[in-house]
């Protein structure tokens, strides 16, 4: 049977770890690396990276680079990276450095066609589609370069485009929830597996090992991300995976 | 010598790191002059089937690797590493493969599952073989596919794993061996596999 995923995303400014509300105000919550080497001995499921920078300063894809590369040289575990990808020779670069996947959020927007080009190269499951939302009038409104340009497509007709282009995995994202510690948004992950049958991982909003179970149970989420339950208290996976396990939620079994 | 096979398919930074951490000497291996020197050939890979097997003849490699076979050291395939040692894929087009280990490779096909079979997943041994020494049966080990292999005799079947419906993850004849999952990407129960088949002698 396969397991649910307990996912710590770990965002990236200017090679530094950071955490921030609502995709602002970001702090300095340590080094990537050597976090990346602690969720590694914890048996984490799978590791997301994301660069929050990318698009707002354009800051340098080789500080990424070079995170992952001394990430893979220790932690032998799934790696995701993302923020800022916007030509497939870069997807090329993170692939050769370890990455098993590479999450496009603003390029799927502006140049689909990547979508199709990582799909065709390095296989669907390399192509993972970042959705960051907000709330809006009773809709999901689309937004892009880390949440500051809201999208008018629809999320419906643009879901079911990037599954059709080859996307393999979703992440949806709510940015109203982000760093807030209240509680993923469930309607958005029931939402997006209404309309694809490729894996949704939630994120944003995660406070209490409650919200996880929510996520799994109720929404049948195929994995959430968690960034402040972790960065700010004494939470951590081996934790959330005994609650899950409490919980009779499907986790991954090493002994 | 360990040889981890660089064939334009994807992430071979990933095995080579794991065997380097492991302690065993490995090399990123791309011309066939250098198959002489190994023991071992490890031939990893993601993307599509036709693809790998049309950048394994433009690179010449084809022959050479039916005689490192030949030779009876021992080879391990990951992923679509694995899935090419079968008689036949069908992704993109129909593609025969190295046809090492007989069989087919189709697409996933699953009403109510999500595809790609993306997570951890358990093994179930069907029975013992030398990568698999130390091992617990049903632990997990990380998958990440949409495509399965169809072995046509189950004298060659390892392992299974379900999802939706029992499908080979580890198969093997003779020297050769192949993992539908990624050992180098599954933390201490995948170093303990690669180490497992860095120690095999190609006999069973």
């Amino acid at each position: 049977m396969l397991k649910k995923r307990i996912i710590p995303m770990l965002l990236l400014s200017k090679g530094r770890m950071v955490k921030g509300v609502e995709f602002d105000n970001f702090r300095d919550v340590g080094n990537p690396v050597s976090q990346a080497k602690i969720y590694n001995s914890l048996e984490t499921d799978e590791l997301v990276f994301l660069d929050v920078d990318a698009n707002r300063t354009g800051s340098d894809f080789d500080k990424m680079l070079a995170v992952i590369d001394a990430v893979s040289e220790e932690c032998f575990m799934p790696l995701s990276v993302g923020g800022g990808i916007h030509s497939i020779e870069q997807v090329r670069a993170l692939v050769k450095r370890g990455a098993d996947k590479v999450v496009v959020t603003t390029a799927a927007i502006e140049s689909p066609t990547l979508i199709s080009d990582i799909a065709e190269s390095f296989g669907r499951q390399c192509a993972v589609v970042g959705l960051d939302v907000r709330v809006q009038n009773g809709r999901y409104v689309l937004y892009s370069h880390c949440g500051q340009r809201p999208i008018d497509t629809p999320i419906e007709a643009f879901v079911q485009k990037m599954d059709a282009l080859g996307a393999g995995e979703f992440i949806v994202n709510s940015i109203d929830r982000d760093g807030t510690q209240t509680g993923y948004d469930l309607n958005s992950v029931r939402l997006i597996k209404s309309l694809t049958k490729r894996p949704v991982v939630v994120a944003g909003g995660s406070g209490n090992f409650s919200h996880l179970v929510d996520a799994f149970k109720e929404a049948d989420a195929d994995g959430v991300g968690c960034g402040s339950i972790f960065h700010f208290g004494d939470n951590n996976p081996i934790r959330a995976r005994a609650a899950m396990m409490n919980a009779g939620i499907p986790m991954k079994k090493i002994k | 010598m360990i040889g981890v096979l660089d064939y334009g398919m994807g992430n071979i930074k990933s095995v080579y790191n794991s065997l380097d951490w492991e302690g065993f000497d490995v090399e990123i291996v791309s011309d066939v002059a250098q198959l002489d020197d190994l023991t071992h050939l490890i031939v990893p890979g993601v993307g599509a089937y036709f693809k790998a097997m049309e950048n394994l003849k433009e690179k010449a490699l084809i022959q050479p690797l039916q005689d490192f076979v030949a030779s009876g050291r021992p080879v391990l395939g990951i992923c679509l590493g694995m899935q090419i040692l079968s008689t036949l894929g069908t992704e993109g087009h129909e593609t025969p493969g190295l046809d090492w280990i007989s069989g087919r490779v189709d697409l996933m096909e699953l009403d109510d599952l999500p595809v790609p079979h993306m997570g951890w997943n358990a093994l179930v041994f069907h029975q013992s073989h030398p990568i698999l020494e130390g091992i617990k049966d049903h632990v997990d080990y990380y998958f990440v596919h949409s495509y399965r292999f169809h072995i046509e005799s189950e004298s060659d079947l390892i392992a299974n794993t379900e999802y939706g419906t029992l499908f080979p993850s580890i198969v093997a004849k003779n020297n050769v061996v192949g993992v539908q999952f990624h050992p180098e990407k599954s933390q201490e129960n995948g170093l303990r596999m690669l180490s497992n088949f860095c120690e095999w002698d190609g006999t069973c």
